[in-house]
């Protein structure tokens, strides 16, 4: 058994309101510090086969249905279990 | 004229849809449920209906693309079939790349419900050949995800195939690039936008604009 | 390991479920032996508050619940009323306060998940959604948050499902700081024939699951609503389910092809109480028992005891009884919809509730000692002294200086203030059938197929309940009624959400007692009976209860859809009539609260004779065409009534002059009074209609707003726009404020 996560973003050039607008919640809350908030998911995934069995089947799951990359990117961490 | 309502799980405004084609203006429509998509085929023209397939899972409109009516849906409009999607319809139609683009959530956060002030953008197309250029129309609209999103060198390439059908000319384009509301796929046979065409057919619920889109559509195809 | 039948009473284990020991001594009583701890727990959940209405039942029994109409009253899921034709309405209101005010976007979404399964267990397709909201003044931080989020719940649910909320309201007070009331109320249509129920009957038939799985989810939630919520800093939040409005939407669709088919006997949600209130209620209204094989209810959690199952409140879930052998093909039909349905026990002839789990029988109750037998406690009932002292008040008029800005104040004012940033949230219009969305009096929506339509409104004043509760009762019956009328519909029936503080103290049960006693009154003046209702207590937070608010949802019908009747002025030139006549009524008032902080005094009179009487007229009046528009008159008075007639119109204007004192003329709350506009051409019949009525402007074209008192005195004139700049911007602007 392996565990995948997957980290989906939204592409640089896409703009995040929601992102923006924790970054201003954060600000309000004294955290000033805060230069930028990008809000993404995280689609953890645990299938059978080893991490170099997994990394192209994985890739495919990606570009077929989890991430849409017209405005998304993503990438994964693969953990042996 | 036989109109095909493509249905899936969650896809809750196809009863509007079914009213406003079958009840409004006459027509056979048919519901066809997404594992009866191999039928699509006997259809002259396929609508993709508003609501939230799958919930809105994952991203609007993703987890109907994964089914296997869209292989079907795929080939009807290879075919030069007309295909139209609105609200989540559309999103679906994008999701499966029949439409360039990308619908993400409104920059407002929230599900929003209006009535949008719209202009015509391409009055030549097949579902649009009853409005004037640059017309006005008032068409509702209700969703969450309604912010439309091409980069840059797609929408170059839809402005030089005239693939832009409306543009929203209010407040309510929630981000959306250029204010696109609505799209064609470059052979013009597919048609997508977040207003929802078919809430503006009687008077009697408050708008009437969208009944010239119904009507190009059936003076295309009669 | 569970503790066994001896320490549940030795130690006194039932009294964590919400037990007395009285009540633990009942069961014991019931069964003829101590209970183990899975029965201790039927026992507690369905003898709670929430399930047995305990103390509410001796009150509730004098509402008046029949009338040539009612095809169902209150004790099933839904009420039932007929609308001519073979079809009927069906309708419920229930309230999520609890768990609203602990997360609220989850509580707010699964209560208008958890009314929907009332409405479509009844076999009726819901058609339109209507919520009530009670906040704190949005001052505070938490209370935007509460408020944002329960707005947002029920949006994600309603327009995730697919079903318009057309209508509600929502009143912003800080009784209900951090105690928010969020009301939900479905309405459904069907034909008559199509009617079900919840009952489990001939011995042998199958009962069956379907829907979601169970975890171990809101165990013992109806317990949890029927207690008070303490305020502590960063406690632990109970673990609470998030809706499904995609499997609701699947089950409900699923239910509503079954209930078409003759293999169904009955059929009942899994809402409060769960699996336990579903199963003993429908063994004990057929006069039958059930049987459950708990090993077959479908599980998300691994390990889960007979108890847990049978307390959790996982949504999403029904519980029906088929006709022995048909149950493949019922599996197949859910199977259609991606709905998991199993086979989980049998009716049986001994009318217990019996349950087995692991090859063992863990509980085996009698179905009726459950859902029949609950105490009935007549609580004591002591007229509070603020009462007294209230009453004997003289009642003077507010001091207002300058009458423009007061109005421009009073028009902020959350709980006047547009409620454009709620609704336009909501998808108001789909299923295509909303003739008027939320904004008017009342929505409406087309009944499908016909020229009819049904109108739907919730109203309740909590500031007059509290002044004076049988007033305040009589007030929301009528206020409610006078919506339908103003949008063109005859008032048919009612459902309530009664929401009171802790019904232990006598004070707080005199109120419900007295505003019971008011909508009675109301309830056969208006001719609209009580077909359904729920009953949510002791909604206080660290012992302060709120305002008692009796919520009234009421539906009515409108004959011909050409009748349909807004708010709205029509056109430059309509004469313009007030009916009734303003009178010093301040006690609780918007404009009291404004200047004042707090409210005083007797609450507005009602002369329910008055008022039904003009209802009438009214009614009359706009079904022979006579009306252009027409509004009742409730908070702010008749200024804020007289600005919603302009505000949103294209470029419409008032110009009026009004009699007697100008800030009563303005600002009073009098009861039983409505704005309309009428066309020159039906003057003449209107007058005649409607006697009550005097006329005192006309609507203009100058969008400007000008109001004249006595002796031509000008006291309010500016332009419609910064007005309604006011009035629209309000809820924004505090929701945006920052602490």
């Amino acid at each position: 058994m392996t565990k995948v996560n997957v980290y989906v973003t939204l592409r640089e050039s896409v703009v995040d309101p929601q992102g923006s607008a924790a970054e201003t919640a954060l600000h309000n809350l004294g955290y000033e510090e805060v230069k930028s908030v990008r809000i993404g998911k995280l689609i953890e995934l645990e299938l059978e086969g080893t991490s170099a069995e997994v990394e192209a089947r994985v890739d495919g799951m990606c570009k077929e249905l989890l991430v849409n990359r017209v405005i998304e990117d993503y990438r994964f961490e693969i953990e042996e279990a | 004229m036989k109109f095909a309502i493509l249905v899936f799980p969650g896809s809750g405004c196809d009863v509007d849809m079914h009213r406003a084609l079958n009840g409004v203006f006459g027509k056979e429509a048919t519901l066809v449920w997404h594992t009866d998509a191999a039928q699509l085929a006997d259809y002259d023209a396929v609508v993709v209906p508003g609501g939230a397939a799958y919930g809105d899972y994952l991203r609007p409109g993703a987890l109907a693309k994964g089914s296997d009516a869209m292989t079907h849906l795929q080939a009807f409009a290879k075919s030069g079939k007309l295909v139209l999607g609105v609200g989540n319809g559309f999103q679906i139609l994008t999701e499966a790349g029949l439409l360039p683009g990308a619908l993400l959530q409104n920059k407002s956060l929230k599900f929003q419900t209006g009535a949008a002030k719209l202009t015509v953008e391409n009055a030549i197309s097949q579902f649009t050949a009853e409005y004037n250029k640059g017309e006005e129309i008032t068409i509702p609209f209700a969703h969450q995800y309604g912010n439309y999103y091409v980069d840059q060198e797609t929408l170059k390439e839809m402005k030089e195939n005239d693939q832009i059908a409306f543009t929203y000319a209010d407040e309510f384009d929630q981000g959306s690039t250029e204010k696109i509301a609505g799209v064609l796929n470059k052979e013009g046979n597919v048609l997508g936008m977040m207003p929802l065409p078919e809430r503006a057919v009687e008077e009697i619920l408050g708008h009437v604009d969208g009944q010239r889109l119904f009507k190009s559509i059936l003076k295309k195809v009669e | 390991m569970e503790p066994n039948a001896q320490q549940v009473k030795e130690e006194k284990l039932y009294r964590q479920m919400g037990m007395t020991d009285e009540e633990f001594d009942r069961a014991v009583n019931s069964l003829g032996r101590l209970p183990n701890y899975t029965e201790t727990g039927l026992f507690s959940a369905l003898w709670s508050e929430h399930c047995s209405y305990k103390s509410s039942k001796p009150v509730l029994k004098k509402f008046p619940t029949s009338g040539e109409r009612v095809l169902q009253g209150p004790g099933e899921g839904a009420g039932i009323v007929d609308i001519g034709d073979n079809q009927a309405a069906v309708f419920k209101m229930e309230s999520h306060n609890s768990p609203s005010a602990i997360e609220p976007f989850i509580g707010a979404a699964t209560g208008a998940g958890g009314v929907l399964r009332d409405v479509f267990s009844m076999g009726a397709r819901p058609v339109a959604l209507v919520n009530s909201l009670r906040f704190g003044d949005l001052s505070a931080a938490r209370d935007r948050f509460l408020f944002r989020e329960a707005v947002a719940g029920i949006a994600s649910y309603g327009n995730g499902i697919g079903i318009p909320t057309i209508a509600g309201e929502a009143q912003f007070d800080n009784c209900y700081s951090t105690r928010p009331l969020v009301n939900a109320m479905a309405v459904g249509l069907l034909n008559h024939e199509d009617i079900q129920k919840g009952r489990a009957a001939g011995v042998g038939n199958t009962v069956m699951y379907a829907g979601a799985k169970t975890g171990r989810d809101g165990i013992h939630g109806a317990t949890m609503s029927s207690s008070e919520l303490t305020v502590e800093e960063d406690t632990e939040f109970p673990v609470m389910q998030a809706g499904d409005p995609f499997l609701e939407k699947l089950v409900m669709d699923a239910c509503l092809e079954l209930a078409k088919s003759d293999a169904l006997v009955g059929m009942q949600d899994m809402g409060a109480a769960g699996l336990t209130s579903a199963a003993a209620e429908m063994a004990s209204s057929a006069g039958y028992g059930v049987e459950l094989n708990l090993d077959l209810v479908p599980q998300r959690e691994e390990g889960m005891t007979a108890y847990e199952m049978m307390l959790s409140e996982s949504q999403e879930r029904m519980l029906f009884v088929v006709k022995k052998g048909r149950e493949q093909e019922v599996i197949d039909l859910f199977t259609k919809y991606g709905v998991e349905a199993v086979a989980v026990g049998h009716v049986t002839d001994d009318k217990m509730l019996r349950l087995v789990h692991k090859g063992e029988v863990v509980a085996e109750v009698s179905a009726d000692a459950l859902a029949e037998d609950a105490p009935v406690y007549y609580k004591e009932s002591k007229e509070p002294d603020y009462f007294k002292e209230f009453q004997a008040m003289e009642m003077t008029e507010p001091v207002v200086n300058d009458y423009k800005e007061t109005l421009k104040a009073l028009l902020a004012r959350p709980t006047i203030a547009s409620k454009k940033w709620i609704y336009e949230q909501f998808d108001t219009h789909a299923r295509r059938n909303t003739v008027v969305a939320p904004g008017s009096s009342a929505g409406v929506i087309r009944v499908e197929g016909t020229n009819k339509g049904l109108a739907m409104t919730s109203d309740c004043n909590s500031r007059y309940v509290y002044l004076d509760p049988e007033t305040g009762g009589k007030i929301a019956v009528a206020e409610a009624a006078r919506n339908l009328i103003c949008s063109g519909a005859e008032p048919l029936a009612l459902t309530d959400c009664l929401n009171f503080g802790n019904p232990d103290k006598p004070e707080v049960f005199w109120q419900f007692e007295k505003a019971a006693d008011g909508i009675s009154a109301a309830c056969l003046a208006v001719g609209s009976p009580v077909i359904s209702g729920n009953v949510s207590m002791s909604n206080e937070v660290n012992g302060v209860a709120i305002q008692p608010t009796p919520t009234i949802g009421m539906v009515g019908l409108v004959h011909d859809l050409s009748h349909v009747m807004t708010t709205n002025a029509k056109s430059a030139g309509d004469s313009i009539y007030v009916i009734g006549e303003a009178d010093l009524s301040f006690g609780g008032s918007e404009l009291q609260q404004m200047t004042e902080g707090k409210i005083t005094g007797q609450a507005p009179a009602i002369d329910l004779e008055v008022e039904a009487a003009r209802q009438k007229a009214l009614l009359s009046a706009i079904q022979n065409d006579l009306v252009a528009s027409a509004t009742d008159l409730s908070e702010g008075g008749f200024a804020v009534a007289l600005c919603e007639k302009v505000f949103g119109t294209e470029n419409l204007g008032a110009d009026v002059t009004i009699a007697g004192s100008a800030v009563t003329a303005l600002f009073s709350e009098t009861q039983s009074r409505f704005l309309v506009t009428v066309k020159e051409e039906n003057i003449a019949a209107f007058e005649a209609a409607v006697q009550d009525a005097v006329k005192i402007g006309v609507v203009t074209d100058d969008a400007k707003l000008s109001v004249r008192g006595e002796e031509n005195a000008v006291l309010i004139e500016g332009t419609v726009e910064e007005f309604q700049k006011e009035w629209e911007g309000a809820l924004q602007c505090l929701l945006n404020s920052e602490d």
